[in-house]
């Protein structure tokens, strides 16, 4: 690394816990992943069909100082060689998020660095900046198991929220159609795949909600498939999974990809912004993809390991925060229910 | 030798510094508050009133539990974290030891406890056999009562510890009658500064390796391994 190393370069450790994947990463200048680990747990959650937070917690104790040293070997560098260390503060599960918070304390105190609390969908749209340097004013699209947010940034490190899922998120409507359809865990990419091989013949409803209103709703359509399905097998009526998934997944995807035109036309903005664990759904890319063929943003989306949890997008959104000033105490603790925009507007202590 | 011992497996938070084997300086507090706000910031000042920095620590030793779930990977998380970032040995000592030490001189068996709930304890049987505090009847977690039956039917005195020790007074007499040895209140209370002497002379594991000690499955991971059993 020794050459290369110029004195203004910063590197960023990113450590994320939030819900089940152990993750640790470099990140040089906010902009470029030196090095990225992942431990999924996903294998030890199947059997129970879905994230059971103690088993998630307690993963994670085993896992971390093992991804630390893993990731510091991929770099082929030291804690040391770190501006800072930067992690999860939330939202996410509690007993998770408080691993990696207190291993975060650990390591700057024991290395004598400034420690930084990052606000996990910060993180998540800041995946993209390791693709392509931002735009002001943008617009970002967040969809996860646990987030479907509309999110205009006007500057680095600021955001408006200007609309967000007011019962189910999408990543979680997934969840729940694919376990009716009795899919493994978890259902999202097993729905994605079906619906590739289905017909859109089932009129499920769209919740636009208000006029001009950019919040969703997907709850009245997850009950709707349920009780289609039912009422089908009452009447010994045979639908196709692949024709419920596809039904299903083009009534959200509508509403993600009409939602997110309307609103980047309204805030004028330069760039359109896709993160998430949804983002790596091949429907919503896809509709995204036609809708903003001929608008004047740019849209981005980032490649399938950016868009699930990771701790790359945690570094990179640290990075901002670090040479915007904000250094955490030694108080820090988890906040399983951290406010975006409150994040944003928090004060800077140096 | 200089030692960090940290246990925040229970409501009572200890922190202790060894240097060069003895005694710096030692905190603990009984209050029900967060344990992950205040650990590093206790840590940073009771090393900075002991004249420590992180390099010159040549070990961490940890109560591994049982004891609150999250209270313990509290603890474990910061030890390990820091025994690896200093490249220094981790040691995990049994919570219920570490307060089983609080006894240790006494010639009698030892019964720490910790409640767990619903008439539930962690608990363990130690006993000082030449100088060291050593294990007579393996930590479990077991409904008091039986346990109780269990020491009442050794026919030896036993001294009892626990911060819920106001809980259960009335079914320890009640079981253990004239063999039952309660010590006054203070001796309830685990002290880090034992928790580090008692690390001291044990052996400590890679640090990759330590795990809290539970005591307890997960509750779905239970029900889980006993479907697993029916099929
Ligand atoms: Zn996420």
């Amino acid at each position: 690394m020794g050459e290369t190393m110029t004195k203004n370069d910063v590197y960023i450790l990113g450590i994320e816990t939030s819900c089940d994947e152990t993750a640790a990463a470099i990140v040089k200048n906010g902009t470029e992943v030196v090095s990225n680990v992942v431990a999924s747990q996903i294998e030890s959650h199947k059997r129970f069909g879905g994230v059971v937070p103690e088993v998630a917690s307690r993963h994670h104790v085993e896992q971390i100082t093992m991804v630390l040293e893993e990731t510091f070997q991929q770099a082929n560098m030291t804690a040391e060689e770190m501006d800072a260390i930067t992690v999860t503060e939330g939202p996410g599960l509690v007993g998770a998020l408080l691993v990696g918070v207190n291993t975060a304390k650990a390591l700057a105190f024991a290395k004598h660095k400034p420690l930084i609390g990052v606000h996990h969908i910060a993180g998540h749209i800041y995946a993209n900046r390791l693709v392509k340097e931002f735009r002001f004013p943008l617009l970002a699209l967040v969809v996860s198991g646990g987030h479907t947010e509309l999110i205009v940034m006007h500057e680095h490190g600021s955001f408006e929220v200007i609309g967000e899922t007011r019962d189910d998120a999408a990543g979680e409507a997934y969840d729940k159609v694919a376990r009716t359809l009795k899919l493994p865990y978890p259902g999202g990419p097993h729905m994605d795949r079906l619906a590739a091989e289905g017909e859109v013949n089932i009129d499920f409803p769209r919740a636009w909600l208000e006029d001009g209103s950019y919040d969703f709703s997907f709850s009245g359509l997850k009950s709707s498939v349920i009780n289609t399905l039912h009422n089908a097998a009452q009447r010994k009526e045979i639908l196709r999974d692949e024709d419920v998934a596809a039904s299903f997944q083009a009534s959200v995807v509508d509403v993600l990809a009409e939602k997110t035109y309307r609103a980047a036309q309204q805030y004028d903005v330069k760039q359109v912004i896709v993160a998430g664990g949804v983002a790596a759904n091949k429907g919503l890319r896809k509709a995204l993809n036609t809708k903003f063929a001929d608008a004047k943003q740019e849209l981005l989306i980032p490649p399938l390991e950016l868009c699930t949890d990771n701790a790359a997008m945690i570094a990179a959104a640290g990075t901002v925060a670090y040479q915007q000033g904000h250094r955490a105490g030694w108080d820090l603790n988890a906040n399983p229910s951290l406010d975006l925009e409150r994040y944003g507007k928090r004060e800077s202590k140096q | 030798m200089n030692i960090l011992a940290i246990d925040t497996s229970n409501q009572v938070m200890g922190i202790a510094i060894l240097k060069d084997g003895l005694l710096a300086g030692e905190y603990t507090t009984n209050a029900k508050k967060n344990h992950s706000v205040r650990l590093m910031p206790a840590i940073d000042q009771l090393m900075k009133e002991t004249e420590m920095t992180p390099k010159q620590l040549d070990q961490i030793v940890v109560a591994k539990g049982p004891g609150s779930y999250t209270g313990v990977r509290i603890g474990l998380t910061t030890a390990k974290t820091m025994g690896w970032a200093l490249n220094i040995p981790v040691t995990g000592v049994s919570s219920l030891k570490a307060l089983a030490l609080q006894a240790q001189l006494t010639n009698a068996a030892i019964c720490p406890f910790f409640d767990a709930r619903r008439g539930l304890v962690y608990t363990g049987l130690y006993k000082n056999k030449d100088g060291t505090l050593t294990l007579e009847e393996n930590e479990v977690n077991i409904l008091f009562t039986e346990w109780l039956k269990k020491l009442a039917d050794r026919g030896e005195p036993v001294v009892f510890l626990s911060p819920d020790i106001e809980l259960h007074r009335p079914v320890i007499t009640d079981y253990m009658k004239d063999l039952a040895i309660i010590p006054e209140l203070v001796s309830h209370y685990p002290r880090a500064g034992y928790l580090a002497e008692a690390g001291a002379m044990e052996e400590s594991e890679p640090v990759h390796a330590l795990t809290p000690e539970y005591l307890r499955l997960v509750e779905a991971e239970a029900k889980w391994l006993e479907q697993q059993g029916k099929n």
